[in-house]
């Protein structure tokens, strides 16, 4: 019988740019070897149901991590005290992401039973810094769970996010799976067939699947939002796709 | 929405948290997910502090309509003669 044990809690992550954040680490005790995933929580924080998917990756035979993007803004904080901060200070620059992002995939490189492959995933706002991340660091799958502003007007470009994601792609580096919802409205169904335009265009690997009756946060158990079927496929797609790219 | 779009505010009062009364220095609004309230989007309010606590903060959740109903109240309240600036720019 196989083991199903895993080991979880609280790590302290180097960022890419050399100072020390908080991040949550999930990884299967017994395995020989296996791929493993960064997890990027979603605008409202590095909260318990972010963690609870690195669990499930580990159960899942991965290794993940999820690092804290808002710990600078406020050390130690409560998740919701942690999005409120950031949110006050303008937000995660998408330098200081990459640099995070950087970090936790060097990490689980480093762990002792990785086997050397480290996939993207995020969720809401961490979609689009998944996206971002698989254009700007070496990483071998990238799940995109409906980011938003992927797609960005000029007017909508910030100090903090100078550039669109989308023109970005070019640079895409590994595959990317990207899972929507027809109802949502960031990123719309017209802002995803844009992605896709995009990808074809670079001659991109991708597989996008956009589920009915599902709006956007479909995977968030505790949400109204919440949508059981698409969260079933989407999941089911999830294994599949890093199961080829990741070994896992 | 996941989006950073965001108003802040700089106003002057008190807001009632956890540990009691404090100086309330800036107001943070935005239209985006909510922490709590059972609702996609919620029109968000953070009454913050000005120290390094982030937990100093009143943070309101209000569906739309709420939103709308209560900006009308408070404007509807200044309008009244007798409310008079007490110097807060």
């Amino acid at each position: 019988m196989s083991s199903d044990k895993i080991e979880a809690g609280t790590i302290t992550l180097v960022s890419g740019q050399g100072d020390e954040i908080e991040a949550y680490h999930a990884r299967p005790v017994d395995a020989e070897s296996y791929g493993s995933v960064v997890v990027i929580h979603h605008m409202p924080g590095y909260d318990s149901s972010t963690k609870e998917i690195a669990r499930r990756f580990a159960a899942h035979g991965y290794g993940a991590v999820v690092p804290n993007l808002f710990h600078r803004y406020a050390p130690g904080a409560s998740a919701g005290d942690g999005a409120a901060a950031a949110r006050a200070a303008g937000g995660v620059p998408d330098a200081q992401c990459i640099e995070d992002v950087s970090g936790a995939v060097a990490f689980l490189k480093a762990q002792p039973s990785a086997n050397g492959k480290v996939g993207v995933i995020g969720y809401c706002s961490g979609g689009r810094q998944t996206y971002l991340s698989a254009c700007n660091l070496d990483v071998d799958a990238a799940v995109v769970c409906y980011g938003g502003g992927v797609v960005a007007t000029p007017d909508q470009l910030t100090p903090e996010r100078p550039v669109a994601v989308i023109d970005m792609t070019k640079d895409l580096r590994c595959p990317m799976l990207g899972l929507f919802g027809v109802n949502d409205a960031n990123p719309s169904p017209e802002h995803t067939a844009r992605m896709e335009e995009e990808l074809k265009a670079h001659q991109k690997t991708y597989e996008f699947h956009t589920y009915d009756d599902a709006g956007h946060a479909f995977f968030w158990v505790e949400r109204p939002s919440y949508n059981a079927e698409a969260s079933r496929q989407g999941w089911h797609e999830i294994w599949e796709f890093y199961g080829e790219y990741l070994g896992g | 929405m996941c989006t950073y779009l965001t108003s802040t505010e700089k106003v002057a009062g008190t807001g009632l948290g956890a540990k009691g009364w404090f100086p309330i220095e800036s107001a943070v609004v935005y239209f985006d997910h909510p922490q709590e309230a059972p609702v996609e989007h919620a029109l968000c309010i953070d009454f913050r502090a000005g120290g390094d606590d982030p937990g100093q903060r009143v943070a309101v959740e209000l569906d739309a309509r709420s939103a709308r109903t209560l900006a009308e109240s408070i404007l509807a309240t200044l309008a009244h003669d007798e409310v008079v600036a007490l110097g807060v720019d």
